[in-house]
């Protein structure tokens, strides 16, 4: 089965921290990324632009209408994502929690989301 | 088998429901990898036994009959609503396979050496999967209640004083998420045991205080739940003989012995001190004492077994007044270092009280209240109450005593303050 791991965090939070914090944390953060690629359970792995850039689309009225923001106005916003194959949540769950988001960045508000995925293609048309 | 016996049969078929219907339904959901078919298999296999057994007698192993009959029935279900319904059709495909290739299993009841092996495994099994943590914490109790103690979704509902409905569809959503989620149904791995069987423990602790003092509402207790929770833990010592298992079990044990002393006929609260110790049940506290040592001795106990061991203590003691409070302020201490949460200081504050005097306690106390940690919590203002009372300081503590009033949910949590307060007022503007 897959899941689509959802890496949350405090933007406003990050932007606070230091240089050195900064630095301290890239440094805890890169053992604990190459453990997880080594589990041998990533599909895929993807970090997002800040949600500054991030455009709604919704429908509204028949049409679609563009929004600047992320959907859910909240202070976590998802990050950064990937997804796994496991046999099942209790193997997704420990894979899952060798991603920084679940070890490291407290003081960011960091969390991670874990959603089983029902329904998962790859198309051929774009290569990676 | 003799016509005449049939009713002695139906009477075996109620027991062996009774005795067996949770293990037939841990091992059916196994098998068929779903809570609901497995629960409707379990229904089919005691209504084909009920038909059956007056007739061909009873089987040797009515367990693996049950389960083998439950396992045909809802295999023989979804093939014919295959042929009605097309999505249907694969999962038959699926449990054709499983009806033949489980018999390698190691839970299968055909495996030689009498009792079947891994069927207590999935009891288990059972009990970790519906206390895993990724299922909301009430859901956990709900759907243990549900399905390993075999209680009606009505019966849960009024033991927490909630709408059944709302009951019902916590369960659903429960079992909806261990199923699209995929919750492995498995005895977790030696390494991650310690951290999933809390989550069990918490599960039997959060049921049997329910039943011994509800969160809000008239009765002192509800006897139902502590038993379920009681009875689990027994199981749960049995498949799992972990140090704390016994330690949560041997807690039970010991708070239920005092059961029938803990309120009056009219139900008002009896406190520990003036309770009638002779109403208290030997036997249990027998059972629970010799669990707590057994604990001890391993040295791998936590705070369910120290909770245990105070508990002992108070239950060796023939008055109140020969209680060994050095003995429990001092596994306070140590309870304290494992696990130090406000409450705990809050009793270690009450033993170093009956220890070291009222106002070694009283400082504790104060100390809590300066932090201001459980400011909402009855216990804290009406413990500081009566230590005040006990030192004369009595505007003190009737103070302490509406403070109190204003936090207790429970009534006769509520009406033994009041009378507390009563004699207070009534007693100070004679005495002043």
């Amino acid at each position: 089965m897959k899941y689509l791991c959802l890496a949350y965090g405090d933007e406003q939070k990050y932007a606070a921290m230091s240089k050195a914090e900064i630095e301290e944390m890239g440094v805890k953060c890169k053992s604990h990324d190459e453990e997880m690629r080594q589990g041998g359970h990533l599909a895929l792995i993807a970090s997002l632009a800040p949600t500054r850039s991030t455009t709604t689309l919704r429908p509204l009225n028949g049409k679609t209408v563009l929004f600047d923001g992320p959907y859910a106005e909240t202070k976590e916003q998802v990050g950064g994502f990937f997804i796994l194959e496991a046999r099942d949540l209790n193997e997704a769950i420990q894979a899952a929690s060798k991603h920084p988001a679940a070890r490291v960045g407290e003081k960011m508000g960091c969390a991670l989301e874990i959603r089983p995925i029902e329904f998962y293609e790859v198309t051929e048309a774009i290569q990676a | 088998m003799e016509k005449s016996d049939s009713a002695s049969v139906l009477a075996k078929v109620d027991e062996v429901y009774r005795l067996e219907s949770r293990r037939v339904l841990a091992t059916l959901i196994r098998l068929l990898g779903d809570f609901d078919l497995a629960e409707e298999a379990v229904h089919d296999a005691f209504r084909a036994a009920v038909e059956q057994w007056p007739k061909e007698g009873l089987p040797g192993n009515p367990r693996a009959w049950l389960v083998s009959a439950g396992r045909f029935k809802a295999i023989d279900g979804i093939r014919r609503r295959a042929r009605f319904d097309e999505s249907a059709a694969d999962l038959a495909r699926h449990w054709e396979g499983l009806a033949t290739g489980d018999e390698e299993t190691p839970a299968s009841p055909s495996s030689p050496g009498g009792e079947p092996q891994g069927l207590e495994d999935d009891r288990l099994r059972l009990i970790f999967t519906c206390c895993h943590p990724a299922l909301a914490p009430e859901a956990r109790i709900a759907l243990t209640l549900r399905e390993v103690c075999g209680l009606t979704t009505e019966a849960i509902a009024r033991a927490f004083l909630t709408e059944p409905s709302t009951l019902a569809q916590r369960i659903v959503r429960a079992k909806a998420k261990i199923r699209e989620a995929r919750i492995p149904y498995e005895v977790p791995a030696p390494d991650q045991r310690p951290e999933r069987l809390e989550a069990v423990l918490r599960v039997l602790y959060l049921a049997f205080n329910e039943g011994y003092s509800p969160s809000s509402g008239a009765e002192v207790a509800r006897a139902d739940l502590s038993g379920e929770a009681i009875r689990l833990g027994r199981l749960l010592v049995e498949l799992l003989p972990d140090p704390e298992a016994k330690g949560l079990l041997a807690l039970m044990l010991l708070h239920e012995s005092r059961r029938e002393a803990r309120a009056s006929d009219q139900g008002e609260l009896i406190l520990l001190e003036e309770q009638d110790r002779s109403r208290w049940n030997r036997g249990l506290i027998r059972e629970g004492s010799s669990l707590v040592e057994e604990a001890l001795l391993s040295r791998r106990f936590g705070p369910y077994t120290l909770q245990a061991a105070i508990s002992a203590v108070h239950a060796e003691a023939e008055t109140a007044e020969a209680t060994d409070w050095a003995q429990i302020a001092g596994l306070y201490d140590v309870l304290w270092r494992a696990d130090p949460s406000p409450i705990v200081e809050l009793n270690r504050a009450v033993a170093v009280a009956m220890r070291d005097g009222a106002e070694a306690g009283l400082s504790l106390l104060d100390d809590l209240m300066a932090r201001g940690l459980l400011a909402d919590y009855y216990l804290l203002h009406s413990a500081r109450a009566d230590l005040l009372r006990r030192l004369d300081r009595k505007v003190e503590a009737a103070e302490a005593y509406r403070l109190a009033l204003q936090s207790a949910r429970q009534e006769p949590e509520r009406r033994f303050l009041e009378k507390r307060l009563s004699q207070l007022e009534w007693k100070n503007p004679g005495e002043t």
